[in-house]
């Protein structure tokens, strides 16, 4: 078997594996901890009555092992469950707010993702003078603050005060592309400066690393333009680590999508997380979890991979 | 300690002014933390520095109170969650073997759920207490500094001083507290800066998220969401605290910059 077939199924495997164990941590975390959970769901006042059923409705007379299979093979079977407060299946309500969230993150990543490799270039083009100096001075900030507040900031200047996009971003079916579009404007715009700042340190990052080759000398001493160096010879050979932190940032964003939705409002994964964890609504929020994870994990994975197959003495072996 | 850079310098001294604000917030404010001594979002005037908030409350004196459960909530995370990770760490790296492996492949795991999630998952079952925030959070990021404080001290580990004391039969409490510890701090305290942010960062957002800090206490993130609908008329009320953390987080961060590169090159001075 071609080496590089193995490196992958390997790679792939693991990831399974992580994500089998991350199902469990997810289940323990919300089963054997401390205190009784349908205590803490009904709260103090619960009737001994209303205690008994929802024991009953959530399997929590079976031992936890059995009720983690009977969950887990649920959910591999697509069936995860009812909602507590609700009764509505979860999967179908859970499908429909991941497309929206997968729509949003899409859009974010579109936009950011090549922004932030070109100003990378940029960046190492121009370095040590002003536009390098003051990309990372964004960065710095960036990371300090919060994602709300670069929401709100939106929100007061672009939508309030100069009254261009809404502050709220329903969309639903019936809307064409272009509504939906105006739509998420604001938070695709949040999501991409959250991300950006970031991937565009760790790609220049990433080429300066490639930079003191002995080719890029190469091709310096034969008479190649500072940005031809770059393009043509560092760019390449600094693709595995920007894919990888392109992957990263979009699992990042995956998770950033928590607190913009709940800033504009938008049906999506994360408002659905936050809005049943408040309602103490253990299905949903386990499932969410799940959901989440498994994204999150099957990201770093793909960068994993990418990077495999990019090396090319995997890709020839001798 | 002679020259302090200009940047470092204004992030110790807003740093400071935080801090001091939160130890001495009763004598600082104004008004009392719940105390309606006004209309509704009223603007910027001489009584109420920064206006009033959704309910007729102070802004500056919920400010000021609300950056005391912030910097409280931020700090003791920190304290556990570096006592826990460096602890581990250390442990996993002088015992090695099976105890090693299981530590880390535990903590290869947790940080394969992002820890937002996880602790939203958490949260959904647990009683939402300042204690079980603190737990929750320092837990949760405690396994960022294990992986450090196990890279730093597998390095300690073969250094020839380590192998002299134990050779003279030290045992493994000297080895880690006046061995290992020592000579892990710079990296550690370095690290403990941005540890900080992020736990600043992280409790804001869950109290923003309305599964952080419960009224009628409140911490930065809980002002920004009690005054969120202002922002639509136009009410910037919410922007304060959030330009709070900001502000935090930056001075805290251009500090532990400054740390960092000062160990580094003292580091340098010394030859090794």
């Amino acid at each position: 078997m071609h080496p590089i077939l193995i490196l992958v199924s390997q790679r792939v495997a693991l990831g399974l594996f992580l994500l089998l164990a991350a199902s469990v941590l997810i289940f323990a975390g919300t089963m054997i901890l401390p205190g009784d959970v349908a205590q803490s769901i009904l709260g103090q006042s619960a009737t001994p009555e209303a205690l008994a059923n929802l024991r009953a409705e959530l399997g929590l007379n079976d031992p936890p092992v059995t009720r983690y299979f009977n969950w887990l093979f649920g959910a591999l079977q697509g069936d995860l469950g009812t909602a507590l407060t609700n009764g509505q299946d979860i999967a179908s309500s859970l499908g429909r707010r991941l497309g929206n969230t997968m729509f949003l993150a899409f859009w974010a990543a579109v936009i950011a993702v090549p922004l932030a490799i070109f100003l990378g270039l940029l960046a190492v083009r121009y370095r040590n003078r002003w536009p390098d100096k003051l990309i990372s001075g964004v960065t710095l900030a960036s990371i300090s603050i919060p994602e709300f507040l670069i929401g709100y900031l939106l929100v007061y200047f672009v939508a309030v005060k100069l009254g261009w996009f809404s502050s709220v971003s329903m969309i639903n079916d019936s809307m064409s592309l272009g509504e939906k579009l105006s739509a998420i404007a604001l938070p695709v715009g949040v999501l991409v400066l959250v991300v950006l700042a970031h991937m565009m340190r760790m790609t220049r990052a990433a080429i300066l690393n490639v930079m003191q080759s002995a080719y890029i000398e190469t091709a310096e001493l034969k008479g190649l333009s500072g940005f031809n160096v770059i393009f043509r010879h560092a760019f390449p050979n600094a693709i595995a680590p920007i894919v990888n932190v392109v992957m990263l940032n979009l699992a990042y964003l995956v998770v950033g999508v928590v607190v913009v939705e709940v800033v504009f409002v938008y049906p999506g994964m994360g408002q659905y997380l936050v809005d049943h964890v408040s309602k103490r609504d253990v299905p949903v929020v386990q499932a969410c979890g799940l959901v989440f994870a498994a994204v999150y994990i099957g990201l770093n994975m793909v960068a994993d991979i990418v990077a495999i197959l990019s090396n090319p003495r995997l890709r020839h072996p001798k | 300690m002679s020259r302090i850079p200009i940047s470092a310098l204004i992030g110790l001294v807003f740093t400071g002014a935080y801090f001091l604000a939160a130890l001495f917030a009763p004598f600082i404010a104004p008004y009392g933390m719940s105390e309606t001594v006004g209309d509704v979002w009223e603007p910027m005037s001489r009584t109420h520095l920064l206006g009033t908030d959704s309910i007729g409350r102070d802004l500056l004196t919920r400010m000021i109170y609300g950056g005391r459960t912030t910097i409280f909530i931020a700090t003791m995370a920190t304290l556990l969650s570096f006592t826990t990770g460096a602890v581990l760490g250390f442990l996993a790296a002088v015992i090695g073997g099976w105890v090693d492996q299981a530590l880390s492949r535990f903590v290869d795991l947790m940080m394969a759920i992002p820890s937002l999630i996880f602790a939203l998952v958490v949260l959904s079952v647990m009683p939402v207490t300042i204690p079980v925030l603190i737990m929750v959070m320092g837990l949760l990021d405690s396994t960022r500094v294990y992986r450090l404080a196990r890279a730093v001290a597998v390095d300690i580990n073969v250094m020839d001083y380590v192998e002299a004391a134990r050779l003279r039969g030290e045992g493994r409490g000297w080895i880690i507290f006046r061995e290992i510890l020592p000579n892990a701090l710079s990296p550690l305290v370095a690290e403990m800066g941005l540890r900080f942010i992020f736990m600043v960062l992280f409790v804001s957002t869950l109290s923003f998220l309305g599964l952080g800090v419960q009224p009628p206490n409140a911490d930065w993130g809980g002002i920004v969401k009690e005054n969120k609908e202002g922002i639509v008329y136009g009410i910037s009320a919410a922007l304060v605290p959030a330009f709070a953390i900001a502000t935090l987080a930056i001075s805290v961060n251009l500090v532990a910059d400054w740390i960092l590169n000062r160990t580094t090159s003292l580091k340098g001075g010394r030859g090794g």
